[in-house]
């Protein structure tokens, strides 16, 4: 969908529907995650058919997340490379979360913080794969003290993804014009230029 | 299954406590391992009473059969052939659930109700809560749960619960012939397993002595050894068996401090957006990029 012509197309359909596919499969894994992480979170088994359906669900979901993620991964890597300038911008991300990004190093494509987001959601993805296949007792028999480390990595990382992509959802939410991207992969020139100048040169050769 | 006979003292994936007001004796199973032929009549018992057959294998060249505990063989003896002050002995124990004090079944459960400890000390699965996620396996200091193959629940020694409930001894101790599984009150089985200890010293076992371990606060199957120096000659009995620090981590206070801090987080940025505002293009932005872009 093309809004206004002068929009940039920051994503194109199948980037779209490969977010998507991971975004859901995430909300689908945390949910049934945090029923077995604590017994408050208990009740949650219900929105999968109760607790059984929830433990048999659950690692097919994040076997299905985590090929969708490769994919992610091998759309986005390039993009994601750190640069001095991303350095600088991270140094200075006190400036941006106090709610002024004007004066801000420039942003490539992506900034330090997205750039961080991403490597760290990979390791996260590694980790809660790695593990989870030690801990699929209907899949998998591994000696029990790998399994029982795994149990332990499962939820600590579990965890950490979880405030990860609430950051990550709320920096969407925060800074304005951003979901359409997502939607409908455009975003406004005068959106570009604040947030992202360089992709913003780079694109209009301005 | 639920017996509402008995009281309950603790109950998985529950964070509140279970009734106290009515007081019960801890009960527990005593097995005097010297006393033990391995005719493995409480093995028949267990199937017996609790209606479970294990399927027919094969013999494997040694007296364990089945070769270890299943779904269905909730009691395996296991002979050791030890050479002890150089005398050849066989040494012949009967496994099974231990019923700890702190038992790390419990503990590493996610679903609420599925196990439960009684007041009385035993430990009992209740299938029916069950998920079969298979934790309690990682728990148990003793490998002994079990996850079947056919409906993926967790099966183990119920210390016969349904009959203890109703004033009965265990299946296994009722059809033992030599008096080697003894069962009654924890205080009793203990002044026993002293009389029995006593005489095995005075027969020069001098090393002999109770395994009640107290590393998971004791159990409510305890054995009498000859040598209580080494349980791991029994089998590979656990000298010094606990909850392993990996369960502890992972079940203790970790998870309530994680779960504040997620809350911290979702609190953090929603008051950031009340208190900082959204982050918008701003409107000399917008007339900036227009003017640039006019024709």
């Amino acid at each position: 969908m093309i809004r206004d012509p002068k929009d940039l197309q920051r994503y194109d359909a199948g980037e779209r529907a490969n977010h998507w596919v991971v975004g859901i499969s995430f909300i689908l894994l945390a949910l049934s995650g945090l029923a077995f992480f604590h017994p408050a979170f208990f009740p949650l088994t219900q929105l999968f058919g109760g607790g059984t359906w929830a433990r048999i669900l659950h690692p097919y979901i994040g076997v299905l997340m985590a090929f969708f993620f490769v994919l992610l991964f091998l759309r986005f890597y390039r993009l994601n490379r750190m640069t001095d300038a991303d350095r600088e911008w991270l140094s200075r991300a006190k400036e941006m979360i106090d709610g002024d990004d004007h004066n801000m190093p420039e942003a490539g494509k992506y900034n330090g913080g997205q750039k961080m987001m991403f490597w760290w959601m990979t390791i996260c993805m590694v980790l809660m794969t790695v593990s989870g296949i030690f801990i699929w007792k209907a899949q998998f028999n591994v000696p029990v003290d790998l399994a029982r480390f795994g149990a332990v990595v499962h939820a600590a990382v579990g965890a950490i993804m979880i405030a990860l992509i609430m950051v990550h959802v709320y920096a969407a939410i925060w800074t304005k014009g951003t979901i359409r991207a997502m939607w409908y992969g455009t975003v406004t020139r005068a959106w570009a230029k604040q947030h992202h100048r360089a992709w913003y040169r780079q694109m209009t050769g301005k | 299954m639920a017996l509402q006979s008995l009281d309950i003292k603790q109950r998985s994936a529950t964070t509140t406590p279970a009734p106290q007001a009515r007081q019960t004796i801890e009960i527990a199973k005593l097995i005097d391992v010297s006393a033990c032929i391995g005719c493995k009549a409480c093995q028949v018992a267990c199937m017996e009473w609790n209606d479970v057959r294990d399927e027919v294998g094969s013999c494997v060249g040694v007296y364990d059969n089945p070769v270890d505990l299943t779904e269905n063989s909730w009691t395996v003896m296991r002979y050791s052939e030890v050479e002890q002050n150089g005398k050849l002995e066989w040494l012949i124990r009967k496994d099974g659930c231990m019923h700890c004090t702190d038992p790390g079944c419990l503990k590493a459960c996610p679903a609420p109700g599925a196990i439960i400890q009684y007041a009385n000390g035993i430990v009992d699965f209740h299938q029916e809560n069950c998920i079969g996620c298979g934790y309690c396996v990682t728990g148990c200091p003793f490998n002994v749960p079990r996850i079947s193959k056919k409906d993926s629940k967790a099966y183990k020694c119920t210390l016969c619960s349904d009959r203890v409930a109703v004033n009965q001894a265990p299946a296994c101790a009722k059809a033992c012939p030599t008096g080697a599984i003894q069962f009654g009150s924890k205080e009793d089985m203990k002044d026993y397993a002293e009389k029995r200890i006593a005489d095995l010293k005075e027969r020069g076992y001098d090393k002999a002595g109770l395994y009640d371990p107290a590393g998971v606060g004791g159990t409510h199957v305890m054995y009498v050894l000859h040598h209580a120096d080494k349980p791991d000659l029994y089998s590979g009995l656990p000298v010094n068996p606990s909850i392993s620090p990996l369960v502890a981590l992972w079940k203790g206070a970790a998870k309530p401090l994680a779960t504040l801090a997620l809350a911290g987080v979702a609190l953090g940025s929603l008051f950031h957006y009340v208190m900082k505002g959204p982050n918008e293009v701003s409107k000399e932005m917008e007339a900036e990029v227009e003017k640039e872009d006019a024709p």
